[in-house]
């Protein structure tokens, strides 16, 4: 067979897979690729798993190796159950930002999916993951499989030597300020190698074990700290504990009163894996615009040039579709915006715009109308941009009407909604706007800071919400979080929503209030 | 050419560790949630797959977030039809406030399957057959052999020639016996010289050979080809067995006064106590037993699914449990339970007689005895707690004052059958009694 499909040009013939015919199609794939789109990829390396492992992989935030946590356990229940129900196909592979960039197969697929899917991650999501700046300055590609096996082993040991239940309280309370773990202005600190943290680790230890209580009744130094520091002002504990702080995670590893060094660097290791999926998380139209556009180039190139049969083809377009379908807002499929269709229509427009552009997008994008050169277009908003800024920049008047995008406003008061804005003259930037705003990570998650602690004082930690346009927290699921930090810091804390424009309290929320 | 990795082959269950802490963590949700199933649902029913709802509490996973009935914000939709600016559109639904449209189903309301392990293990967590220590702990009757590494000493059936011949090689090496092969040589090298004529230096070499070929003869001799030394034996030890042999005694009334509604429920305790048997206790065996107005041993089959009728003597039943441990089931040997299911109909003057059994011979051999008396649902509120009841529940409440370990209990529907079951054998006796 394989003879037979190499001499007609074709380079694979059947829906069956092999390695052989997937080597080959990877080959042609990422030639064309780098010829024609100008891609630069990590190597690759393509594991073939079961649709079990599939979902294995699923639960455990889509890496291949993670800490044991019953909530991976509840996710996976949930996963496997619309899978079952037939809810949501399997994603037909799994991709993992990493050097070498590791591609998941299906087993199950055919081997023109496994060509699209080739394309698709092997080279799409590969190349956004190895250029985009946001994954350059923010994740270690390199030493990430080689944390998080660190992290395994070492909540592993944590486990056998203080038991299970109190790692997972831990876990459980960091993990539910994951949302409030990351850096969103200052780049993080590097992922430590190897023997840096083995160095850390025997620190620990020895530390634990030249314990001695002795020296926690000595008299404090020079007749006690009291008067002195008594008199230090907010600014100056300000100063000292950098507040304030945005990262609460980073906070109470670093300055909990009543944790153990084996907590904090549970809590370091939850801290370390939110912040890597932070650019993720930022991106997710570019990523999959741009996996699908380079997947949906290449396979017409290639059917173009006579290497895939017309029946693959056709296969190949009818999963192509299904995943950039978009239903409109009143239909009951609706589930919010499809990434992959939104994407994939934004890099096609940017295509469009560079070669044969129109007088309105002459108009609005003066630097990119009827350049021709859409290949170091995308490249370079591949390159620079997050789902935010790219909106913010490259979504055209002609795509909001394709798309027949509009506002809803919402305030809470009323009982109904607004149409606010709809795609016309006026509506235009109005639109663009809002939607790169609704991408914007960093702004539509709750704003919450440490802003003061009163440490020679009743040690309470002060947090404060900054408010925007009057959206406050959900209250059952903010005492919990409360708790959760309560149980870190080991006293008392406290939130005050704090209105965003005038600087107006709200409420305050003490843990003292809530009760166990 | 890019590395390809078939992992395919890799363990399956990745997860499973975590299902497992999930599971243990949602446990008391979980138990109690099945059970209110198993109450409204059919009993057999237990025996098999479940699907369950996820449990709220101790598995929700807070975060902070936004409340969705505050503040103003902006909802960007695709596919406007004919929306203008300044348009208002009523919320769906109430409560609904200003949720976004299109919102999805939360992970926190889903079912999942638990399998019939865990439904098993759920269901009967923290029951047990009363007493099942007991007899242990006074005497252990039987031996096992297990295997427990090797011996030097030992009787000849239990050589290990593996191990001996093993020795014998090592120690033969180390002392360097001569092999076979170098005597057949200096033998053959023997034979030639001999065969040629006789000269000076050819008859000193012969000599020099014989010598030689007799040394290591000698050799041969003193090293041992299997010394003693090498020998070795399987050892085992002898395990004590715990003697944890059970009998559970059925016995069921299928007179005629039993409706269709009374066996049925009976059934049911039956089905339910057949099934937590076999999931805990897997060496136990069960013994089945109905009556009429004359008592017969059954089979599983029978016993749950055909019918009979016929006039109620209840003491037959005892009668035949006496006889069929006397035959069978030495009560030095084994843990007898018994469980007794009836519409507490019984022949007139039988009653007595059935004190006196249970008096004089079955509770003496009996761990536990448990009787369950069908009722009608209109008499519940009559008997309530009562000692008042029919003439065998008079008669079995007299042997109740008198037995620790005999306990009584009234069904009325099927919603009780679980909660008595739970009773009857709950790890730790619900009724503590004075004797």
């Amino acid at each position: 067979m394989a003879r037979q499909a190499s001499k007609s040009g074709l380079l694979f013939s059947g829906s069956g897979w092999d390695f052989n015919a997937l080597s080959r199609v990877h080959e042609a794939i990422e030639a064309l690729a780098i010829e024609e789109l100008h891609l630069d990829v990590y190597p690759v390396q393509m594991e073939i798993i079961s649709s079990q492992q599939m979902l294995d992989a699923y639960s455990s935030v889509g890496m291949p190796l993670m800490y044991r946590h019953w909530s991976f356990g509840k996710h996976f229940l949930y996963q496997e159950l619309l899978y079952r129900k037939g809810g949501r196909g399997l994603a037909y592979e799994l991709v993992i930002n990493s050097n070498p960039c590791i591609v998941y197969l299906m087993e199950e697929n055919t081997m023109a999916l496994q060509a699209l899917v080739i394309a698709h991650a092997a080279l799409g999501h590969n190349h956004f993951f190895k250029n985009n700046h946001l994954f350059r300055q923010w994740t270690d590609a390199g030493a990430i499989l080689s944390y998080l096996d660190f992290a395994k082993g070492y909540i592993a040991h944590c486990e056998e030597r203080h038991g299970v239940a109190a790692v997972e309280a831990i876990l459980d309370a960091a993990h539910a300020l994951m949302e409030q773990g990351v850096f969103r202005y200052h780049r993080p600190p590097k992922l430590s190698s190897e023997r840096q943290r083995e160095g850390v680790r025997e620190r620990l230890e020895y530390e634990e074990r030249s314990y001695n209580d002795l020296w926690r009744t000595l008299p404090a130094s020079k007749g006690g700290s009291s008067a002195g520091e008594k008199d230090l002002g907010m600014a100056e504990r300000k100063k000292t504990l950098k507040l304030p702080e945005e990262n609460l995670l980073y906070f109470l590893e670093k300055n909990s009163l009543v944790l153990e060094p084996w907590q904090r660097e549970i809590i370091r290791i939850v801290r370390v894996i939110a912040q890597y999926f932070y650019p993720q998380r930022q991106t997710q139209v570019m990523n999959e615009g741009c996996a699908t556009f380079v997947h949906y180039t290449l396979m017409n190139m290639l059917f173009d040039r006579g290497r895939i049969s017309e029946g693959a083809m056709l296969e190949i377009l009818r999963n192509h579709s299904n995943v950039v379908f978009q239903p409109a807002f009143d239909d009951p499929r609706f589930s919010g915006i499809n990434p992959y269709a939104l994407g994939l229509d934004m890099m096609q427009d940017i295509q469009r715009i560079s070669t044969e552009p129109t007088a309105e997008d002459r108009d609005w994008f003066p630097d990119i109308a009827g350049n021709g050169n859409w290949r170091e277009t995308l490249l370079d908003a591949w390159a620079n941009h997050r789902d935010e800024s790219f909106i913010r920049q490259y979504l055209s008047p002609a795509l909001m009407r394709k798309w027949r995008f509009f506002i809803l406003a919402d305030a809470a008061s009323e009982p109904h909604y607004e149409v606010a804005s709809i795609h016309n003259e006026r509506g235009y930037e109005k639109i663009r706007a809002g939607l790169a705003q609704s991408y914007d990570i960093g702004a539509s998650r709750p704003d919450i800071q440490v802003v003061d602690v009163d440490l020679l004082g009743d040690r309470q930690l002060r947090l404060e919400h900054k408010v925007k346009d009057g959206i406050m927290l959900e209250e059952a699921s903010r005492d919990a979080a409360l708790r959760h930090i309560r149980s870190l810091w080991g006293y008392e804390v406290s939130l005050a929503a704090i209105d965003a424009q005038t600087g107006q309290m709200l409420n305050e929320r003490s843990t003292s209030q809530i009760g166990e | 050419m890019p590395i390809f990795i078939d992992r395919r082959l890799n363990p399956k269950d990745k997860s499973l560790g975590n299902r497992q802490r999930f599971l243990k963590r949602a446990r008391e949700e979980l138990k109690r949630s099945i059970r209110d199933k198993i109450r409204t649902g059919r009993i057999a029913d237990v025996d098999s797959e479940h699907a369950v709802s996820m449990p709220a509490r101790g598995t929700a996973e807070p975060s902070f977030s936004d409340a969705k009935d505050s503040g103003r914000r902006q909802h960007i939709l695709p596919g406007n039809k004919h929306f203008a600016p300044g348009d208002r559109v009523p919320k769906p639904g109430q409560g609904g406030g200003g949720s976004s449209p299109g919102k999805t189903v939360s992970e926190d309301d889903f079912r999942f399957v638990l399998s019939r392990e865990e439904v098993l293990d759920l269901f009967f967590e923290d029951l047990e057959l009363p007493d099942m220590v007991k007899l242990n702990l006074k005497e252990i009757l039987a031996f096992k052999p297990r295997r427990a590494g090797f011996a030097a000493t030992g009787s000849p059936t239990n050589i290990n020639v593996g191990r001996t011949m093993r020795n014998s090689h090592g120690r033969r090496i180390a002392l360097r016996r001569p092999k076979q092969e170098e005597l057949d040589a200096i033998a053959k090298e023997l034979a030639i010289q001999e065969a040629e004529p006789q000269s000076g230096a050819a008859r000193q070499r012969i000599a020099a050979l014989q010598e030689e070929f007799e040394r290591l003869e000698r050799r041969r001799k003193r090293i041992a080809f299997v010394d003693p030394v090498d020998i070795r034996f399987n050892r085992f030890d002898a395990q004590p067995v715990p003697n944890a042999n059970a009998v559970m005694f059925c016995l069921m009334d299928v007179s005629g006064s039993m409706g269709e509604r009374e066996k049925d429920l009976a059934k049911r305790f039956f089905v339910l106590l057949h099934l937590f048997l076999k999931r805990r206790y897997d060496r136990t065996e069960i013994v089945f037993i109905r009556h009429t107005h004359e008592a017969q041993e059954v089979d599983e089959e029978t016993f749950f699914y055909n019918t009979q009728s016929g006039g109620t003597v209840v003491s037959t039943a005892l009668e035949e449990m006496r006889r069929i441990i006397e035959e069978r089931y030495p009560s030095n040997e084994w843990n007898i339970y018994a469980a007794q299911a009836s519409d507490g109909d019984n022949f007139a003057t039988d009653s007595e007689r059935c004190i006196a059994l249970m008096d004089g011979q079955i509770m003496r051999l009996c761990q536990y005895f448990a009787y369950v008396e069908i009722i009608d649902e209109r008499e519940t509120h009559i008997f309530g707690a009562t000692e008042n009841g029919t003439s065998l529940w008079r008669a079995y409440s007299a042997v109740n004052l008198k037995w620790p370990n005999f306990q009584m209990s009234r069904i009325a529907t099927a919603a009780d059958i679980y909660p008595v079951f739970r009773q009857l054998f709950a790890r730790q006796p619900v009724v503590q009694k004075s004797a």
